[in-house]
C-alpha cells in the first residue's frame, strides 16, 4: 500500500477520535461514557499501529499494544466494575446544557486548528495534519472535566486528555521514546487505581459521588 | 600577635560560649548572676577598651570560615566601626553588670537559661553587625540581632500584651530588613554593571560577591543612588524608630526586661544609625543635598513628636521609650545637617555636625542605659511602672535616685554633664548654617534650629516629670513603702554608666580628639584642635567656647558655699515638717502633682497631634476615678488603613478559593488557553 493510503486511514481514525470526543461531551450516562472511552482508545491504538507500520517506527507497535491493553481492555473493565459496585449509573446532569457545550466545543476545535497550523508546518512527519485534531481532543476532554460534576466522568475526561496528548505525540514526532511512554502508561494506571480508592472514600463520606459536596471543604 | 579585630572575634566567641554554658546550668542556679552575666559584662568592657584603643589605626579585615560556600563572612574594623564598638562595649558593660543583679533566679518558668543565651547572642550579633563587611554577613547578623532581641522582649510571654508588642516589633524589624535587602541589591547592581546603563547585558553569570568593598567602587546613576539611600533610610529608620516607623518602640521597650530595654535603646538603635552612616557616607559614592534636607526634616519631626508623647506618658518605661525616639530624631537631624554641609562643600562644618552626632550617640547610650536601668531598679523594688503609683522613692532608694538623677540631668542637657556638650555642638552647627550657598535653605534652617532647641527644652521638662514624680514627694501607694534598694551589682552597673555621663561631660576635648579619625573618615575633615585641654572651642575661641571643668568647679564651689552658709546661718534651727506641706494641714499623697497632671499642659497645647481618650468622673460619684490615655494618631492614619487594605486584598484573593473542582479546572483551562494564544502569536 502506498503512503498516501495509510495517511488516509490515519486521517479517518483521527476524525473518529474527534467525533468520539464530541460524543463523550454529549453522553449523559456513565456506562455509555465508558464505552465511548474504550472506542477512543481503540481508535488511538489502531492509528498508532498504522503509523508504526507505515513509517517503520517499530517501537510504536509497543505503544499501540500498551494502549490497547490499558485503555481498551483494563480500564474500561475496571470502570464497569466500579460503576456496578458503586451503583452510580444514572443520568448525569452537566453544569452547562449539552447544546451549549457542543457549541463551545466547536469553538475550541477551530481554535485548536488555528493553533496547530504553524506548528504542523514546522513538523516533518507524514501525520502532521492530524496535530490540530489531537489538540482539539485535549481541549474537548478538558471541557468535559469542567462540565461534569460527578467523579467518574471527570476521571474519564482526564484519561481522554491523556489520549489526546498521546495522539499529539504520535502525530507530531512519531511518539515519545518508549521508556517515557511506559512511564506515562504506568502513571495513568496507578492514577486510576488511586482515584478508584478515592471514589469509595468520597462515597463513604458524602454518600454520593457528586463533587459539589466537596465545596464545604474550603475555608470559611 | 593578635590584632584588635581578633580580640573582637574572641569576644564574640566568648559571648556565645557563655550563652551555651548557661544552657548547661540548672534553670534557677545562682551562678547566672555570680558568674555568667558578670563575665559577659567583663567581655563587654574588654570590647569597649579594644574600641577605645583602636581609634586612628588603619582598617583591619578578616574573613571568617563560616557562611555559604564561596560566600564567606567578611569582617572589617575601621574608625567608624570602632566608634560604635566602643559604644557597645562601654555601655553594654555597665548594663551587663546591672543585668547580673537584675535577672534573678525564679523569674519566669524557663528560669535564666534561655534569657542568658538570648542576651549574649544579642550582644554578639550587635558586635558582628558593626563589623560585617559584606551584605550577606550583614543581613544574617542583622536578622540574628532582631530575632534574639525579639525573644528577649517576649521573655515574659505569658502576658498577651507582651506577645502583641513582640509581634509588632518583629513585623517592623522584618519590613525594615526587606528594605535593607533591596538596598544592598541596588548597590550590588551598581557594582556589577552600572545600573541604568545596561541592565540586560549583564546576565553573564557574574553574580558578584556582595562585599562592601565592591559596593564602594560601584558607580550608580543619581536615580539608583537615591533609591539606595531611600531604601536604607526606610530600613534603618524602621529599626531606629523614625516617625512614622516608630510604633513598635513604645510597645516593645516597656515589655522587655529593664537591661534589655537599656541595651535596645542605648545600643541597638545606634546600630541603625551606624548602618545609615555606613551606607550613606562609605558605600555610596555620591550624595545629594536633598537627602540631607529629607533626613533633617524627618529627624526634627521625630524629635518633636517623640518628646511631646514622652511628656504625656505615665508609664516610666514608655516615657523613656518615647524619649529614645526623640533622641534618634536629634541624631538624624545631625545626620541630615552633616549631609547638607558635606554636599555644599563645607567640610569643616560637616565635621562639626558629625562630631555632634557621634557625641550624642555615645551620650545617649550612657544616659538612656542609666535611666532604663534606674527604671528597672524601681520596677523591681516596687513592682510598679506607673509613675502615678510611685513617689518619694528617694527615701527608700537613695543610690538609685541619685544615680538616676545624674542620668536625668544629663539627658535634660544641663552642664556640666554630657548631654549638654552634644546639644551645644549641634546647635553650634545649626548656627553656622548662614554660610550655606543655598539661600532658601538658609531661611529654613533657623526654624530647624529652633525645633532642636524646643525638643531639648521639652526633654528637660520630661525629665523633671520623670524624676520628680517618681523619686520626690511622698509615696502614692503602699508598694513604695516596701521598696528596697537595688543590689550592689545593679548599683555598680548604674554607677559605671553615671560615671560615663560625668566623664563624657567633663572631658569633651579629649573625647572629640578621639572621635576625630571616624569624623575624618566620613567627612574628610576634622574639627580644629582646641586651644587648650580643658577649653572646648569647636570653631573659634572668639565665637563660642565651653570649659566644662571650670563650669563644674564653679557649680561645686557655689553649692559648697551655699551649703556652708545655710548651715552656719540655720545651724541648730532644724525644723522637721512633712514635705511640701505649705501650711496645709489636711494633705495626702494624692494631692501631689501627678504624672498625668504634669503632662496636662502639653496635652492641652498639642492636643491636635494626639488622640486623647479621657474619662472624667461625675461630680456626684462617691469614688471618683479618672483615666486618660493619649494615643498615637499615626496608628489610625497610617497603619490602620494599611492593615485594612491588606485584609481586604487577601479576602478578595480568598474568593478564588471556590471549593468547586470545576472552577479550579476552569482556572487551569483559562490559563492554558491564554498561554496557547500567547504562544501562537
Amino acid at each position: 500500500m502506498s503512503l498516501t493510503y495509510y495517511l488516509q486511514v490515519v486521517n479517518l481514525l483521527a476524525a473518529l477520535l474527534l467525533l468520539i470526543s464530541f460524543a463523550m461531551l454529549s453522553q449523559r450516562r456513565i456506562v455509555g461514557l465508558i464505552t465511548l472511552f474504550a472506542w477512543q482508545g481503540a481508535a488511538l491504538a489502531a492509528s498508532t499501529a498504522i503509523v508504526a507500520g507505515s513509517t517503520g517506527q517499530h517501537h510504536l507497535y509497543w505503544s499501540a499494544g500498551i494502549t490497547l491493553a490499558l485503555k481498551v481492555i483494563a480500564m474500561p473493565w475496571f470502570f464497569y466494575r466500579l460503576v456496578r459496585k458503586l451503583d452510580v449509573d444514572r443520568d448525569v446532569e452537566p453544569m452547562i446544557n449539552i447544546p451549549t457545550t457542543m457549541l463551545i466545543g466547536i469553538v475550541l476545535v477551530i481554535f485548536a486548528f488555528n493553533l496547530a497550523l504553524p506548528i504542523s508546518q514546522m513538523s516533518g512527519t507524514v501525520t502532521r495534519s492530524t496535530l490540530g485534531i489531537a489538540m482539539a481532543t485535549v481541549l474537548l476532554a478538558f471541557l468535559m472535566m469542567i462540565t461534569r460534576s460527578k467523579a467518574i466522568p471527570q476521571v474519564i475526561g482526564f484519561l481522554a486528555m491523556e489520549n489526546g496528548l498521546f495522539f499529539a505525540a504520535t502525530s507530531a514526532t512519531y511518539g515519545m521514546p518508549l521508556v517515557v511512554e511506559m512511564g506515562v502508561a504506568l502513571d495513568v494506571l496507578v492514577g486510576v487505581f488511586v482515584l478508584g480508592i478515592f471514589f469509595f472514600q468520597i462515597r463513604e463520606t458524602f454518600d454520593s459521588l457528586d463533587l459539589k459536596h466537596m465545596e464545604k471543604l474550603k475555608e470559611r | 600577635m593578635l590584632l584588635p579585630i581578633d580580640f573582637l572575634m574572641l569576644a564574640v566567641a566568648g559571648w556565645l560560649l557563655l550563652g551555651v554554658a548557661g544552657l548547661a546550668l540548672p534553670s534557677h542556679s545562682a551562678w547566672f548572676g555570680r558568674m555568667l552575666f558578670p563575665l559577659g559584662a567583663l567581655i563587654s568592657l574588654g570590647v569597649g577598651l579594644v574600641g577605645v584603643g583602636f581609634s586612628g589605626e588603619s582598617a583591619q579585615v578578616a574573613i571568617l570560615a563560616i557562611g555559604l560556600p564561596d560566600l564567606p563572612f567578611h569582617l572589617r574594623l575601621d574608625s567608624l566601626s570602632a566608634l560604635f564598638v566602643t559604644l557597645l562595649g562601654l555601655a553594654g558593660g555597665g548594663i551587663g553588670w546591672f543585668a547580673s543583679g537584675y535577672f534573678r533566679p525564679g523569674k519566669g518558668q524557663d528560669g535564666l537559661r534561655l534569657l542568658c543565651l538570648e542576651y549574649h547572642l544579642f550582644l554578639a550579633s550587635m558586635l558582628l553587625v558593626l563589623l560585617a563587611d559584606d551584605a550577606y554577613a550583614f543581613m544574617v547578623v542583622w536578622e540574628l540581632m532582631a530575632l534574639s532581641s525579639y525573644f528577649l522582649v517576649t521573655s515574659e510571654h505569658e502576658d498577651p500584651e507582651i506577645r502583641r508588642a513582640g509581634f509588632l516589633y518583629l513585623l517592623m524589624a522584618h519590613v525594615g530588613a526587606v528594605s535593607l535587602l533591596l538596598c544592598f541589591g541596588v548597590m550590588q547592581g551598581g557594582e556589577i554593571g552600572n545600573l541604568g546603563g545596561n541592565l540586560a547585558g549583564n546576565h553573564s553569570g557574574n553574580l558578584g560577591t556582595y562585599t562592601f568593598s565592591a559596593m564602594r567602587h560601584a558607580r550608580m546613576t543619581p536615580f539608583w543612588a537615591s533609591t539606595a539611600f531611600l531604601l536604607a533610610l526606610f530600613g534603618f529608620g524602621a529599626k531606629a524608630g523614625l516617625v512614622p516607623l516608630h510604633v513598635w518602640l513604645p510597645e516593645a521597650h516597656p515589655a522587655a526586661p529593664a537591661p534589655v530595654s537599656a541595651l535596645m535603646s542605648g545600643v541597638m538603635l545606634k546600630t541603625a544609625i551606624y548602618g545609615l552612616l555606613r551606607v550613606t557616607f562609605d558605600l555610596l559614592h555620591v550624595r545629594f543635598a536633598w537627602w540631607g534636607i529629607l533626613a533633617l526634616g524627618l529627624g526634627l519631626v521625630t524629635a518633636l513628636y517623640g518628646v511631646l508623647f514622652a511628656a504625656v506618658q505615665s508609664d516610666m518605661k514608655r516615657l523613656l521609650a518615647w524619649s529614645s525616639i526623640e533622641n534618634i530624631g536629634v541624631l538624624l537631624a545631625g545626620f541630615g545637617l552633616t549631609l547638607i554641609f558635606a554636599t555644599d562643600g563645607k567640610g569643616a562644618l560637616a565635621a562639626l555636625a558629625l562630631t555632634a552626632m557621634f557625641y550624642h550617640a555615645l551620650n545617649h547610650a550612657f544616659f538612656k542605659g542609666l535611666l532604663f536601668t534606674g527604671a528597672g531598679a524601681v520596677l523591681h523594688a516596687t513592682g510598679e511602672r506607673n509613675m502615678d503609683r510611685l513617689g518619694g522613692l528617694m527615701r527608700w532608694m537613695p543610690w538609685t535616685a541619685w544615680l538616676t538623677l545624674v542620668g536625668a540631668l544629663a539627658i535634660a542637657g544641663l552642664p556640666p554633664l554630657n548631654g549638654f556638650v552634644s546639644e551645644w555642638l549641634l546647635l553650634q552647627a545649626f548656627l553656622l548654617t548662614p554660610g550655606l550657598s543655598q539661600p532658601s535653605l538658609n531661611m529654613v534652617i533657623p526654624v530647624a534650629a529652633a525645633s532642636v532647641a524646643l525638643a531639648a527644652a521639652l526633654a528637660a521638662y520630661v525629665m523633671v516629670k520623670f524624676f520628680g514624680v517618681t523619686f520626690l514627694g511622698v509615696a502614692r501607694s503602699d508598694s513604695v513603702q516596701h521598696a528596697h534598694e537595688a543590689s550592689w551589682r545593679e548599683r555598680a552597673g548604674m554607677l559605671w554608666l553615671a560615671t560615663g555621663c560625668i566623664l563624657l561631660g567633663l572631658f569633651p576635648t579629649q573625647v572629640i580628639a578621639w572621635l576625630a579619625p571616624a569624623v575624618r573618615m566620613l567627612s574628610g575633615h576634622a574639627l580644629a584642635q582646641s586651644p587648650s585641654w580643658f577649653l572646648l572651642a569647636p570653631v573659634d575661641a572668639e565665637r563660642a567656647s565651653y570649659a566644662p571643668l571650670v563650669f563644674f568647679a564653679v557649680v561645686l564651689a557655689t553649692l559648697l558655699g551655699v551649703f556652708l552658709w545655710v548651715r552656719s546661718v540655720y545651724h541648730g534651727r532644724v525644723r522637721r515638717a512633712d514635705p511640701w506641706d505649705c501650711g496645709y494641714p489636711e494633705q495626702d499623697a494624692r494631692m501631689q502633682d501627678s504624672a498625668e497632671g504634669f503632662g496636662q499642659p502639653i496635652r492641652q497645647i498639642f492636643s491636635s497631634f494626639m488622640q486623647v481618650d479621657r474619662e472624667t468622673p461625675d461630680p456626684f460619684e462617691r469614688h471618683p476615678r479618672y483615666s486618660g490615655e493619649s494615643r498615637d494618631m499615626i496608628w489610625g492614619l497610617v497603619y490602620r488603613p494599611i492593615a485594612t487594605l491588606v485584609a481586604w486584598a487577601s479576602s478578595q484573593a480568598g474568593r478564588l478559593q471556590h471549593g468547586r473542582i470545576q472552577w479550579y479546572l476552569i482556572y487551569s483551562f483559562a490559563t492554558l488557553i491564554f498561554l496557547l494564544v500567547f504562544v501562537a502569536r
